[in-house]
């Protein structure tokens, strides 16, 4: 149980420091965006969730129905207590990836050697950015409030999939060396895209382009930051945290050796 | 050198499957959780998280 406990500590520290310095880098990049939509989404709330729309247009009317959640269910007052509830769940959040994380780059084979983890974990924590948002991110641009959007199952299981195919894809790309299973990591990479993901079926909305143009940056940059810190930090926690472990430098070895 | 990265890829320690799966597993039941319950109280909680993190929301 030393290896469980030593990856859910290292992750728990590493997810809290990242996931509070997203906090920071979100109050001055996409919150402020959030906020701003949202006086359209409530201004116009006919287009705000364009639910009414699909309704309108076609079948999934009784799925779409169950979404006018804002009005009944439970929601943190805007202020100290919304912000500590953005806090509490990008920490959770970054403590979730983190255990994912380091759970991928042992069975992998580690971090690497001492002088090199913190490059592996840079490595590790851009591929997770590669695989949680930037290719789903793609096909499912960053979404502001108001902004019109396909059933909500639909795109999670779009969204998942592609993340999936993703890490498979790089994994096969770094981990192996047939040129078989690199031709599938390619088609692994492209065939969400080709598939494509589940459009809303209508685009209409009051949220300006331009203001959805700035959010989409702001969402890409702050989640690279986010991972690259979060893959550096679990890597050089992971170092220090063996207590109880056993000496496992053959299977370090995985990585230097590629 | 070529069989042996791939064959470091493969073969995880079987006393090392069940601590990694675990973790894995309570990583994205954590995820999944704040990410993708469609619970409104959670989805309305972590709404700022969920579209700086460019979930699928709403």
């Amino acid at each position: 149980m030393s290896l469980f406990r030593n990856i859910v500590f290292t992750a728990v520290i590493a997810g809290l420091l990242s996931g509070l310095l997203m906090t920071v880098m979100q109050q001055f990049s996409t919150v402020p965006l959030i906020l701003q939509a949202e006086t359209y989404e409530h201004a116009a709330p006919a287009a705000g969730h364009s639910h009414e729309h699909a309704a309108a247009a076609d079948a999934t009317a009784p799925a779409a129905a169950e979404h006018h959640h804002d009005d009944e269910a439970w929601t943190p007052a805007d202020g100290i207590e919304r912000f500590a509830y953005t806090v509490a769940a990008n920490v959770l959040s970054a403590i979730g990836f983190a255990l994912v994380l380091v759970a991928v780059a042992e069975a992998l084979g580690g971090f690497g050697g001492a002088s090199s983890s913190w490059r592996s974990g840079l490595m590790f924590g851009i591929a997770g950015f590669l695989c949680v948002s930037l290719a789903p991110g793609l096909g499912l641009s960053p979404e502001l409030p108001g902004m019109p959007a396909a059933e909500l199952w639909s795109r999670q299981i779009w969204w998942g999939a592609t993340a999936l195919c993703t890490a498979v894809s790089l994994g096969l790309l770094a981990y192996t060396r047939s040129p078989l299973l690199a031709a599938l990591a390619v088609v692994l990479l492209v065939a969400p895209h080709l598939v494509g993901a589940p459009l809303p079926p209508t685009h209409d909305t009051e949220v300006p382009m331009a203001l959805e143009a700035r959010f989409v940056n702001a969402v890409f940059a702050t989640n690279l930051v986010f991972w690259a810190v979060l893959g550096t930090l679990t890597a050089l926690l992971r170092q220090r945290l063996r207590a109880g472990e056993e000496a496992s430098s053959g299977t370090a070895a995985g990585l230097a050796s590629r | 050198m070529i069989t042996k990265s791939a064959a470091t890829a493969i073969s995880v320690p079987t006393s090392k499957v069940i601590p990694l799966g675990m973790t894995a597993l309570l990583g994205l039941f954590i995820v999944g959780f704040v990410g993708f319950s469609h619970l409104d109280v959670v989805h309305n909680a972590a709404h700022d998280t969920r579209h700086s993190l460019a979930f699928p929301c709403h």
